[in-house]
C-alpha cells in the first residue's frame, strides 16, 4: 500500500468513529437530557406525564407521610409559592428533611401527583437561588455551640 | 507559633518557586551553566518548605489548634484521630495545599530521580513545574490560606462532614491527587519538549515512568472513590456519573490514550504532535477537574467549597496555563515532524485506534459534564444529564475499544499479517463462549446485553493469556522451555498482560453485578425473614448504640445460606451531633461470588423497620479489576527498562540541549 | 505555524469562555420586587400565650424596624439567632418576627431555649402573609424604614459574614434617614 493510501485508510477509520460518536452524543442528548423545574415552573409548563424530569425545591414541613406501612413516602415539594405532591417507594436519602432542599427525578403521574424514582437531598446550589442554597448548606453546618461563641464583631 | 512557621514556609515555598519557575529557562536559553543548575536545588528545597507548612497544618489539626479557622471550621475535639489527619485536606484550603505538596512532590522526584535528563532539559521541566506551583501557591497565600487564625478561639470545632469520616474517603483525595498531579510531570515534559522543538524516541522513554506513575495513582484514586460512594452512600451503586467522578475520570482516560501513545513515540518515532498533545490534554484536564469541584460550577455531593471568587481564579489559572501551552503547541508543533504512515494492521496502527476510542470516550464525558453548563450559560434553563446518557455514548465507543484490546498486543510492530493471527483469534472467540455458557449455567440469562459484556470479558481475558503464551511459545509443545521463557518474559509485558486483564476483570464484575442482582425492599419486624437468592435474611431488630462522636440504632440481620447459619449483619444508622447529619452506614458481607449488603432505615412507628437487602453478584470484581490494572501498571514502571535513572542512555549525549550546556 | 496545530487553542478559548459565562450567571442576589414599596398589608395573631401580634400598621411607627422570618424547625435560623438577640439588645432597631409556618408548642419551646429577641411575632401558620412578603426561604430579614417601606430583603442567616456587615451598614443608613441601601 502507497503511504497516501494508508493515510487515506486513517483518516476514514477517524471520521467514522468521531462521526459515530458524534452521532451517539446527539441522539442521547435528546432522549436523556433530564430538565429541572421548580413547583411554580412545572404549574405553568405543559409537562406530559411520562416525561422524566427533576423536580426541586424544599420538602415542606409537615408534608411527609408514610404510607402502605412505611415503604412509600408522601411529601409535598415547596418553592413557597407552589408545592407538587410526590410518592416514592424506597429508602430515603441521609439528608432528607422536612424544610431542607431537595431534587427528585420521575414523572408526573395520570393523578397528578410526582412519581419519583430517584430523591436526591443534596445540599445543592444549581438547583435553587444561590441564597436558598446557603441558608441550606449553612444547616449542614450549624454549629450546637455557636450561640454560646458568637464573636462580637459590631 | 507553629502556624506561623506553616504560613512562613508558604510564603518562602512561593519565592523559592518563583526563581525557580524564571532563572533556569534564562539559564536554558542562554546556556548559563549556573543558572541551570539552580533548578535541582530550587525543586527540593521547595518540597521541603510546602512539606513543612503541610505538616504545620497538619499539628494543629492533630493539636485541635481552634484558633485556627481551618481548624475550627473542620475539625472537633471528639474526633479519632484519623479523621483529624484526614481532615486536614477534607477542605479547600487544606485540599489545595496538598494539590500544592504533591506538585512540588513530582517536581523533587524530577529533580532527583532525573539524573539522565541533559541538565538543560531538566531545567526547563523543573521551571515549567515551578511556574504550575506558583499558580497554586498565590491561590493558596491569597484567597485560601489555611494558616488565618481566628480572635477569640471557639471552644469547640464545627466538625468534619461525617459523610466524610471514613477510612475510604480519607485516602481517597490523596491518591487521587498523586495521579492528577502527577500528569503534571508529562505536562512540563512536553512543554519542555516544544520548547527545544524536538521530540525523539528518548523523550518517550523519559516521559513513560511518570505517565505510568500518575496513572496508576489515578486508577487507585477513582477506584477507591468509586468503593467509598458503594459501602458508605447507602444506595448500593458504585459509579454515578457525577461531575465530580466525571472530572477525575476523563484525566484518567486522557492518561491511559497518553500512556499508549508515548509507546508509539518510544517505539516508532511517530504520533509525536499528537502525543504532546495529549500531554497538555491530560494535565488541562485535571486542572479542569480541580476547577469544576472546587469552584462548585457544577453541582455535586463532593463540593465542599462553592466561592465565585475562587472560581474566577481557578479559570483565570486554567486559561493562563492551558491557554499559553496550546499557543506554544500551535507555534512548534510543526516542527515536530515525524507522522509516520503506518499499516492498519500493525501494533502502532492498533494504538492510534485505541487513542482515538479513548480520545472520543473523552469528548463524551466532557460533553455530558459540561453541556449543562453550556446550555445554562446560553439559556439559562436548568438540565442535568443523568447516567443514562454515558451509558448510552460511552459504553458503545468502549466496546469495539475492548474488542480490538484483546487483538492489539499480539500484533507486531510496523506490519503483521490478518492471517497470521486469524489462528490466535479463534482461541479468542472460543473464549467469549465459554464465558457466555459459564454465565448460563450459572445463572439464567437477562439480556442479550449482558451475555454480550460477558462474551467481551471472555474475549479479553484470552486476548490476554495470548500475550504471555505467545512470549512462551507454548505451541511448541516443549513445556520446560516454555516456562523458562515465561519466567525470562520482560516484566513490562507481564504488566500489558495483567493490566489488560484486569479491564476483563473489571467487565466481568460490572455485567454480573448489573444483570444478576437481586433488591429487596421491605418493611421488617423483629423475628421476620426475607428470601435473597440463596440466602435467607432474619431481621433480629434493632438496638441504640453510642459511638465516639456519633449515637447510632444498629440493625442485626443473622442471615442463613440454604438453611445453614451463615454470617450476621449489622447495618447502622448514624446521627452525628456536630455537624448534625444521618448517616448510612451500609452493612456488607463481601465475597468473591458476590456481596450481600444491607441497609436500615426508618423504623415506622409500628414497630417496623424500612430495610433494603441486596445480592450483588461479583461486585467486588469491578475495584478488583482496577487493582488488577493498578498492579499491572505498576509491573510495567518496575521494568528494567522503564525504570527512572537507570542505565545510562548515550543517545542523549546527542541531544543538542547537553551540548548546549556542557 | 500551521492552522491544524490552532485548532486546540481555538476549542480551548470556546471551552473557557463558557465556563466564563457559567460562573458569573449565578444568580447571588434575587432582587426584590418589593424594595422600596410599603409592606403589604396583613394582620398576623401572636403566638399562642403572647399578645403582641404582628399587623401592616405596627411597622410604620416613624423609626427602622427589621422583620425577621423564622420557623423553629429551621436550622439556619438557630443559626443566625444569636445575632438577632444582640441586634434587639443594641437597641439599633425594633425586631419583629414572623413566624412561618410552625407548630405553636415548638415555637414556645424553641424561644424559651434559645431566648426571645422579638418586640412583635406575628404567627403566620399557613405562610399566606410570607407569600404577600415574597418570602423564599426562610430565614429572611427584612428592613423596614420609619414610613413602613421595605429597604432591604437579606435571604440567609445573618451569619455575621461579610453580606451581615453590608446588612448592618443599610441598618444604620436608613436609620439616619438615608433612603437608598447601595447594593
Amino acid at each position: 500500500m502507497k503511504p497516501k493510501r494508508r493515510r487515506l485508510i486513517f483518516v476514514i477509520v477517524a471520521v467514522t468513529v468521531l462521526g459515530a460518536a458524534a452521532t451517539l452524543v446527539l441522539t442521547a442528548f435528546d432522549e436523556n437530557l433530564v430538565f429541572f423545574l421548580t413547583p411554580s415552573e412545572l404549574a405553568i409548563r405543559d409537562v406530559d406525564p411520562g416525561r422524566r424530569f427533576r423536580l426541586g425545591g424544599l420538602v415542606e414541613e409537615g408534608s411527609v407521610e408514610k404510607v402502605d406501612d412505611g415503604i412509600e413516602t408522601r411529601f409535598r415539594v415547596t418553592d413557597l409559592s407552589a408545592a407538587v405532591p410526590v410518592r416514592y417507594r424506597g429508602l430515603l436519602p441521609d439528608l432528607f428533611r422536612e424544610g431542607q432542599g431537595v431534587v427528585t427525578e420521575g414523572a408526573m403521574g395520570l393523578d397528578g401527583v410526582f412519581v419519583a424514582s430517584n430523591v436526591l437531598a443534596k445540599h445543592d446550589e444549581n438547583y435553587m437561588p444561590a441564597e436558598v442554597a446557603e441558608a441550606l448548606k449553612k444547616s449542614g453546618k450549624w454549629q450546637g455551640d455557636k450561640g454560646r461563641n458568637a464573636p462580637d464583631n459590631w | 507559633m507553629i502556624t506561623e512557621i506553616g504560613h512562613f514556609a508558604l510564603v518562602l515555598a512561593l519565592a523559592v518557586a518563583l526563581l525557580q519557575g524564571s532563572l533556569p529557562l534564562i539559564g536554558a536559553w542562554r546556556g548559563i551553566v549556573g543558572l541551570v543548575g539552580l533548578a535541582r536545588p530550587a525543586a527540593i528545597v521547595q518540597f521541603f518548605l510546602v512539606a513543612l507548612a503541610f505538616g504545620c497544618l497538619m499539628t494543629a489539626f492533630i493539636t485541635s489548634d481552634f484558633s485556627v479557622i481551618n481548624v475550627a471550621n473542620n475539625s472537633h475535639s471528639a474526633k479519632p484521630l484519623l479523621y483529624k489527619i484526614a481532615g486536614v485536606w477534607g477542605n479547600h484550603e487544606g485540599s489545595l495545599l496538598l494539590w500544592v505538596l504533591i506538585l512540588t512532590f513530582f517536581g523533587a522526584a524530577v529533580a532527583v530521580f532525573g539524573r539522565n535528563l541533559p541538565a538543560a532539559f531538566r531545567a526547563r521541566v523543573l521551571a515549567v513545574q515551578a511556574l504550575i506551583g506558583i499558580g497554586f501557591l498565590l491561590f493558596v497565600v491569597f484567597t485560601s490560606n489555611p494558616f488565618l487564625r481566628v480572635f477569640p478561639p471557639p471552644m469547640d470545632g464545627g466538625g468534619l462532614n461525617p459523610l466524610l469520616q471514613d477510612p475510604g474517603l480519607a485516602f481517597h483525595p490523596p491518591l487521587l491527587y498523586l495521579g492528577y498531579v502527577g500528569f503534571s510531570t508529562a505536562f512540563s515534559f512536553a512543554i519542555a519538549a516544544l520548547i527545544e522543538g524536538r521530540i525523539d524516541p528518548v523523550w518517550g522513554r523519559w516521559v513513560r515512568p511518570w505517565v505510568l506513575g500518575a496513572w496508576c495513582a489515578l486508577t487507585g484514586g477513582i477506584a477507591l472513590g468509586s468503593w467509598w460512594a458503594y459501602y458508605e452512600l447507602g444506595w448500593g451503586g458504585w459509579w454515578f456519573w457525577d461531575p465530580v467522578e466525571n472530572a477525575s475520570f476523563m484525566p484518567w482516560l486522557a492518561g491511559t490514550a497518553l500512556l499508549h501513545s508515548v509507546i508509539v513515540v518510544e517505539k516508532r518515532d511517530a504520533l509525536k504532535t499528537w502525543t504532546v498533545l495529549l500531554a497538555i490534554l491530560t494535565f488541562s484536564l485535571s486542572l479542569l477537574g480541580t476547577f469544576l469541584v472546587r469552584s462548585g460550577v457544577l453541582t455535586s455531593v463532593h463540593a465542599f467549597a462553592t466561592d465565585p471568587a475562587r472560581g474566577v481564579f481557578i479559570l483565570a489559572f486554567l486559561v493562563i496555563v492551558v491557554g499559553s501551552s496550546l499557543v506554544l503547541f500551535a507555534a512548534r508543533a510543526s516542527s515536530l515532524k515525524g507522522w509516520g504512515y503506518f499499516a492498519p494492521i500493525s501494533r502502532e496502527g492498533f494504538l492510534v485506534l485505541n487513542n482515538l476510542f479513548l480520545a472520543a470516550a473523552v469528548g463524551t464525558v466532557f460533553l455530558g459534564t459540561l453541556y449543562p453548563l453550556f446550555l445554562d450559560a446560553l439559556t439559562g434553563e436548568k438540565v442535568s444529564v443523568g447516567p443514562p446518557f454515558f451509558e448510552r455514548t460511552f459504553v458503545p465507543i468502549m466496546v469495539p475499544l475492548v474488542v480490538l484490546m484483546a487483538v492489539g498486543p499480539l500484533l507486531k510492530w510496523k506490519r503483521s499479517d490478518i492471517l497470521g493471527i486469524a489462528g490466535r483469534l479463534k482461541a479468542g472467540v472460543l473464549g467469549a463462549m465459554l464465558v457466555v455458557v459459564v454465565a448460563l449455567t450459572w445463572a439464567d440469562a437477562r439480556s442479550a446485553l449482558a451475555l454480550a459484556g460477558m462474551a467481551l470479558a471472555g474475549w479479553l481475558l484470552i486476548g490476554c493469556m495470548a500475550i504471555l503464551a505467545e512470549r512462551a511459545k507454548f505451541s511448541s509443545g516443549q513445556v520446560g522451555q516454555s516456562l523458562i521463557r515465561l519466567a525470562r518474559t520482560p516484566t513490562a509485558t507481564w504488566g500489558n498482560a495483567i493490566a489488560h486483564l484486569g479491564v476483563a476483570i473489571f467487565i466481568l464484575g460490572v455485567t454480573a453485578s448489573e444483570t444478576w442482582q437481586i433488591e429487596k425492599l421491605q418493611i421488617m419486624r423483629p423475628g421476620e425473614s426475607v428470601q435473597v437468592g440463596d440466602y435467607r435474611f432474619t431481621f433480629e431488630g434493632s438496638e441504640p448504640l453510642a459511638g465516639p462522636n456519633y449515637t447510632a440504632v444498629r440493625g442485626t440481620f443473622q442471615v442463613h445460606h440454604k438453611g445453614a447459619p451463615f454470617v450476621r449483619l449489622s447495618p447502622e444508622q448514624r446521627h452525628y451531633p456536630v455537624p448534625p447529619m444521618t448517616t448510612t452506614e451500609a452493612a456488607i458481607y463481601p465475597m468473591i461470588s458476590g456481596d450481600l449488603y444491607a441497609v436500615v432505615g426508618d423504623p415506622n412507628g409500628t414497630g417496623g423497620w424500612s430495610t433494603r437487602i441486596y445480592y450483588k453478584p461479583l461486585v467486588s470484581w469491578i475495584w478488583g479489576g482496577a487493582l488488577v490494572m493498578m498492579l499491572g501498571g505498576l509491573m510495567s514502571l518496575m521494568d528494567r527498562r522503564h525504570r527512572v535513572g537507570a542505565p545510562a542512555r548515550r543517545r542523549l549525549l546527542k541531544s543538542p540541549a547537553a551540548q548546549e550546556v556542557a | 505555524m500551521s492552522f491544524r496545530h490552532l485548532v486546540p487553542f481555538i476549542l480551548f478559548v470556546v471551552v473557557v469562555v463558557s465556563l466564563g459565562v457559567g460562573l458569573t450567571l449565578k444568580p447571588k442576589e434575587i432582587p426584590s420586587a418589593l424594595i422600596n414599596l410599603p409592606v403589604p398589608d396583613f394582620q398576623l395573631p401572636p403566638l399562642e400565650g403572647k399578645t403582641n401580634g404582628l399587623a401592616s400598621d405596627n411597622l410604620r411607627t416613624g423609626s427602622v424596624q427589621v422583620v425577621n422570618v423564622f420557623a423553629s424547625w429551621c436550622l439556619p435560623c438557630r443559626d443566625e439567632h444569636p445575632f438577632l438577640m444582640q441586634l434587639a439588645k443594641s437597641g439599633r432597631a425594633t425586631v419583629n418576627g414572623i413566624n412561618y409556618k410552625d407548630k405553636p408548642e415548638k415555637v414556645a419551646k424553641w424561644l424559651a431555649e434559645v431566648g426571645d429577641p422579638f418586640a412583635r411575632i406575628g404567627a403566620d401558620l399557613e405562610g399566606r402573609v410570607s407569600i404577600d412578603w415574597g418570602v423564599y426561604g426562610v430565614p429572611e430579614t427584612f428592613i423596614v424604614d420609619g414610613a413602613g417601606r421595605i429597604r432591604m430583603k437579606y435571604l440567609g442567616p445573618l451569619d455575621n459574614s461579610d453580606r451581615t456587615t453590608a446588612f448592618l451598614e443599610c441598618l444604620d443608613t436608613i436609620a439616619r434617614g438615608g433612603d437608598q441601601c447601595s447594593k
